[in-house]
């Protein structure tokens, strides 16, 4: 498979399930803040865009922090390259570059958002009915991956695909689960009292979880609980350790090696083998004992050194072509003989 | 709501589906009994259903110069042109000899040019044609084919005639258009195909993929075939990824090929992976930078010389724009008479040529009169359509023709057939042309019909999508 074909595909799958993940994320809290005092509003949308990595842009944009701003420039703003907007037009052109490498479903489930979210349909949906409007992108991110799943080749690219799929959800649920860190408790609130219970339940659904952990529990949301369903779990998909499991098998179809084989001569195979492992053996005492927080960020620093890896190992001699297009962009306007 | 057709004017130009007295001609029957019981707002439904499947498909052109929303769909009428079989067997013969002259033109040019020799075609018009490269003098290309793939335009005169426009030899864009028309007029009128018998298209894929392969370097059985594209941002983009996708071969960017050691490879996540054919959609100049434009970034550096060593093989070769240039197309019938001793079934628009000192004269007292065009411009763009000209442009053309003589041919103003067209709310006639879609590889295979461009501006005779054309799925019957 082209180099540049399986980047691209990687990244399709990215943005796609980025899209996903912020249209619930967004979703989610907005229905929280329902039940929040609205003077720790701000503070609680703060803690999203800090997760997110995005404040420095974000005062940029903004003047102030509330729910409507956080929204908006999560959602819709064409400046921040990680809003739902941006996502889906990137996961677009993406596909646009590999359409051949990709179903007919595939190509029309992706177009077909991006017609919608372009066409100004989308502020007027959203004005009418948030929930209605993130659960169109929640559905249309969906129904991509099950297309994907049922009508594309499950060869190398589509293990590309799934690669960027999984990582992208690894480090989206470590965020999510972040955000709680953030999170101060209003002044005489009880830590495991009403306010924190509904604080770890938001983010229980924030990952689709809170069903899935009530059926595995079968009692009251606790936050080393939470943390452990959504860190450790082994059968829940959107779990940190089901989505590592996931991509180094992926890792492993791409390359061909053996998982106990143990060679390690792909640097993305030793770093994605040994995440899984730190993972699998880790216990929730010491992730609390490190600090949750201090876990997580630690653990996001992993994810992005696996993608480096693999862009290194399959994708690397692109970057000079890349940037000798980018000094002479214009040049690909040449008109074709009609 | 009344006929559709209620008030439609054949008037006095070549009517595709009217006799000049009113009455229908007899393939388009059923057509009309189709679409005479239909309401305008049935008409708008079935037209948005189309509208709607091409633009989820991303069957759009890009328009350049324009930030916000840069794809459009192709503007698409749904009233099919119809193509007797006789009359399509008739432009069959006329194509299959045409591009056979043309290919046997392009080997002579590029070795002993006995057609100048003898004194048929002036030497200096070949020399100076834009595209004629003079590096490939005395060079051998794979199976003695230039032209693999060719669109030759076609249109009809006021008594039905089909006479030949013009040549695309490069790389004549537009058949992914024709094909999904297709698919578009069955799902929107699936009945009006079990009345008619209508050649299928859908096999030129496949054709166009034989003829890539018949090419091959070494006589490679199982080649690797690719098409190099410029990239998402060209206006044909869509057709690209289009061919390469019913194909189901790679399509390629510059930057994905790289030439070593006198071959090409493609950087793959396996390491690099021979490349065998290049159906490639960019232009010669842009090719390789070692050869021609220093500033390519579309092309492979060494790729030309990867050519020359036969370890490449492209489609079409290089140098077949001197083919399509418009000067060059006014010798194609002695071409035909010279090379196969034969008379050119399909007739040439009559032109002249600002090259020889008669004609030129005839050219600029006439300029109101005439359809001026330079060698080697497309899209409709660099003419003088001399009727609808001020006086101020027309100047500008005199001039710029007395500078540049080798540079203008110049037509009198076909009066181009004209077909029914959807116009808001019932049909008016249009002016229409046919682009047919010429493949040549072991054997010659001509799609059933082609492309059917329509100008849908009223009145107008620029069918280009660029100055507001549309198209219609064409249909070659079968019985």
């Amino acid at each position: 498979m082209l180099s540049r074909v399986a980047d691209a595909l990687f990244w399709l799958s990215r943005y796609t399930e980025r899209a996903e993940n912020n249209a619930r994320m967004m979703d989610v809290n907005l229905q929280l803040m329902l039940d929040v005092h609205p003077l720790a509003n701000s503070q609680h949308w703060e803690s999203i865009i800090f997760t997110l990595e995005d404040t420095k842009l974000f005062k940029k944009l903004y003047p102030a922090i509330g729910g409507d701003s956080v929204v908006d420039f999560v959602t819709f703003e064409r400046k921040n390259p990680n809003s739902i907007y941006s996502c889906i037009a990137t996961a677009r052109e993406n596909a646009r570059t590999v359409r051949e490498q990709i179903s007919v479903e595939m190509w029309e489930q992706i177009n077909r958002m991006y017609l919608f979210f372009f066409s100004g349909a989308a502020k007027g949906m959203y004005k009418n009915s948030t929930y209605e409007f993130f659960k169109w992108i929640l559905e249309g991110s969906q129904l991509f991956q099950g297309v994907t799943d049922a009508t594309m080749a499950h060869d190398e690219g589509w293990e590309f695909i799934r690669l960027g799929m999984f990582l992208e959800r690894a480090d989206r649920t470590s965020r999510i689960l972040d955000i709680k860190y953030h999170i101060l408790l209003p002044s005489g609130e009880q830590i495991g009292g009403n306010v924190d219970t509904i604080q770890w339940m938001a983010v229980l659904k924030s990952c689709s979880a809170l069903e899935p952990y009530r059926k595995h529990y079968r009692g009251q949301v606790v936050p080393w609980k939470v943390v452990e369903f959504l860190v450790k779990n082994q059968t829940f998909p959107r779990s940190i350790v089901f989505c590592v499991d996931s991509l180094d098998y992926s890792i492993h179809e791409i390359t061909g090696v053996d998982r106990g084989d143990f060679q390690f001569k792909v640097e993305a195979e030793r770093l994605s083998g040994r995440l899984l492992a730190d993972l699998s053996f880790v216990t929730i005492d010491e992730i609390f004992r490190t600090g949750l927080h201090e876990y997580l960020d630690r653990m996001q620093g992993r994810l992005i050194e696996i993608s480096k890896a693999i862009y290194k190992e399959f994708c690397e001699w692109l970057d000079e072509a890349d940037k000798k297009q980018e000094e002479n962009e214009p040049e690909q306007l040449q008109e074709q003989s009609s | 709501m009344g006929n559709l057709f209620q008030g439609y004017v054949p008037g006095t130009f070549f009517d595709e589906m009217f006799e000049p007295t009113g009455g229908v001609r007899p393939h388009y029957e059923k057509l009309l009994a189709r679409y005479t019981g239909m309401s305008s707002d049935e008409f708008h439904k079935k037209r948005d259903l189309a509208d709607n499947a091409f633009l989820t498909q991303g069957v759009t052109f890009t328009v350049y110069n324009d930030k916000e929303g840069t794809e459009r769909i192709f503007p698409f009428d749904l009233i099919p042109r119809i193509i007797p079989r006789a009359e399509w067997e008739h432009v069959e013969r006329g194509l299959s000899q045409r591009i056979t002259a043309l290919n046997l033109f392009m080997h002579d040019i590029y070795h002993h040019q006995k057609i100048v020799r003898d004194g048929i075609i002036p030497s200096e018009i070949i020399h100076s044609a834009a595209h004629f490269r003079p590096e490939f003098m005395g060079f051998d290309v794979p199976k003695d084919i230039y032209i693999h793939i060719c669109g030759s335009d076609l249109i009809r005169d006021q008594n039905g005639n089909y006479l030949v426009l013009e040549d695309n030899a490069r790389s004549p864009s537009g058949v992914s258009y024709l094909l999904e028309n297709r698919q578009a007029m069955k799902r929107v009128f699936p009945n009006l195909f079990s009345r008619y018998l209508v050649r299928p298209v859908d096999t030129y894929c496949l054709e166009l993929l034989d003829v890539l392969r018949y090419i091959a370097p070494h006589g490679n059985p199982d080649p690797t075939v690719v098409l190099l594209t410029p990239g998402i941002y060209n206006s044909a983009y869509f057709e690209h990824s289009f061919l390469a996708r019913t194909m189901g071969i790679e399509i390629v960017v510059g930057a994905d090929l790289v030439a070593q050691g006198g071959a090409v490879y493609m950087k793959t996540t396996r390491g690099l992976k021979r490349v065998d054919v290049i159906y490639r959609r960019i232009d010669d100049d842009f090719l390789d930078p070692q050869v021609f434009r220093p500033d390519s970034v579309l092309g492979v550096y060494g790729m030309v010389d990867a050519y020359r060593r036969g370890n490449v093989s492209l489609a079409n070769t290089i140098g077949t724009g001197v083919a399509d240039d418009k000067v060059t197309y006014y010798f194609v019938p002695e071409m035909i008479r010279y090379y196969l001793k034969q008379d050119p079934i399909l007739p040439n628009v009559e032109t002249y040529l600002s090259y020889f000192e008669s004609d030129r004269k005839y050219i600029c007292e006439n300029l109101d009169k005439l359809v001026v065009k330079s060698a080697n411009e497309s899209g409709g763009y660099g003419m003088l359509m001399g009727p609808q000209s001020t006086a101020e442009q027309r100047e500008t053309f005199r001039q710029a023709i007395e500078k540049n003589p080798r540079n203008y041919v110049a037509q009198p103003v076909v009066r181009l057939s004209r077909s029914p067209s959807f116009c808001e709310d019932h049909f008016e006639g249009r002016h229409i042309d046919l682009r047919p879609y010429i493949l040549y590889g072991e054997k010659i295979t001509i799609i059933p019909g082609g492309l059917t461009r329509v100008a849908l501006r009223k009145g107008s005779l620029v069918v280009n999508s660029s100055q507001g054309g549309g198209s219609k799925d064409t249909w070659v019957l079968n019985d």
